[in-house]
């Protein structure tokens, strides 16, 4: 990674403006390199969709951050125009590295998968008619929704330590998937609806 | 395989990468939420690409290990091949991959920064804890519209074997900490098969 234009050298990633203040305790990604081949190797296990892998490893096997600030990250991502994943990378490689863990972060996820899916593009064309393969990238499809809906019940735990009151909270999210998933209400209208709502209760319980 | 036979001009592929840099900041939610209008361009105004070939890129993204946005790399791909060469192959998925990446990714990274900045503000924690049940809920339904292959009368909606899959991965990957991957090959098998 050594080759992209750096504005914050590698060797002294503690005076990224943006880094915030570690806790002492937390492990974090040791270099660029780290950050690249992490999220390679994110992306790589991720069929169908990266969010439930990062989850998994970023604050359950690496640890880099908690369930909490995950959540607070992936909001954002999530809401941000762009693909929601490589919004989430570029933001955990930034809180780390500055820009340069924000490039390094979306390559990693980007490079390899790319150059894995043009592969496989060329494979495919062969044997696109195989009920077999027809049938296996199905039962995928459907194990990959699973994982997203874990995804989104394993992060429903950070949850009970929100500002908004537990009952609030699930109403919302209740009242969010009736019109995302039933009702098929445009996304810009529930986020300004629902989450506008969310915004404002937590604001009215939040100390000034 | 009907595809069709292109002849590109530069002020096609220009036309290409302008659409999708206006469809980068209206992908709210998410790449894959802009899919029905990349498809409305592609296939049915402008005629780069098949039915067929839109559906294919779309699956074949899905399915294979990364981002989902690497479907637009797919499109790009066969909008090149479609013109005759995979030197074109090639620059179309230049075109399209830094076309749906470069505006969002700008906007994200300085929101982001700007958060991070004011992250001891009242308006930016009350963002971040508000979002959270929607969030919640947008990931949810994702996963619903997924499983049923779009919602009320999608084409998965009556096979119910794929339902039960789908809510066993769920049950299983939030309860246990098994890995994924055991998950998707079992998903895989199971689909060769023709159990689901």
């Amino acid at each position: 990674m050594s080759a992209l234009p750096l504005p914050t050298p590698p060797s002294a990633p503690q005076l990224a403006p943006s880094a915030p203040p570690a806790e002492p305790d937390r492990p974090r990604p040791t270099s660029l390199t780290d950050l690249f081949v992490s999220f390679t190797l994110i992306a790589l296990q991720g069929f169908g969709g990266v969010l439930a892998v990062i989850q998994q490893q970023v604050v359950e096997r690496k640890r880099w951050m908690s369930n909490e600030e995950f959540i607070e990250e992936w909001s954002v991502a999530q809401i941000m125009p762009g693909p929601n994943v490589c919004n989430l990378a570029m933001m955990i490689g930034t809180r780390h590295f500055g820009l340069a863990g924000a490039m390094s972060a979306l390559a990693g996820i980007l490079t390899v998968p790319l150059i894995l899916v043009l592969c496989l593009a060329l494979v495919y064309a062969q044997f696109a008619t195989q009920p077999e393969l027809q049938g296996a990238l199905r039962g995928m499809a459907a194990v990959a929704a699973g994982l997203i809906a874990a995804t989104g019940l394993r992060m429903s735990v950070a949850l009970t330590r929100n500002v908004i009151p537990l009952a609030a909270c699930i109403a919302i999210a209740a009242t969010g998937f009736v019109l995302l998933a039933w009702i098929r209400v445009p996304l810009a209208a529930v986020i300004g609806l629902l989450g506008g709502l969310g915004c404002v209760l937590a604001w009215r319980r939040l100390k000034p | 395989m009907n595809a069709p036979a292109l002849v590109f001009g530069w002020h096609d592929w220009l036309n290409l990468f302008v659409h999708f840099l206006m469809l980068s900041m209206m992908s709210l939610g998410g790449a894959i939420s802009t899919t029905s209008e990349m498809q409305r361009y592609l296939v049915e105004r402008q005629g780069w690409l098949s039915q067929t070939q839109f559906a294919d890129s779309v699956a074949l993204a899905q399915s294979s290990p990364g981002p989902n946005v690497l479907f637009v790399a797919l499109l790009g791909w066969n909008v090149g091949l479609n013109t005759g060469s995979v030197t074109a192959a090639l620059s179309g998925v230049a075109i399209s991959m830094i076309g749906i990446m470069l505006p969002s990714t700008v906007f994200t990274y300085q929101v982001a920064q700007w958060a991070q900045r004011n992250r001891e503000l009242r308006a930016v924690r009350a963002f971040k804890q508000g979002m959270a049940p929607l969030v919640i809920a947008m990931l949810l339904s994702t996963a619903w519209l997924l499983a049923t292959g779009g919602g009320k009368g999608g084409e998965h909606m009556d096979n119910w074997p794929l339902w039960l899959l789908t809510a066993a991965t769920a049950i299983v990957i939030w309860r246990t900490r098994l890995h994924l991957l055991w998950m998707l090959a079992l998903g895989a098998l199971l689909g060769a098969l023709g159990v689901v």
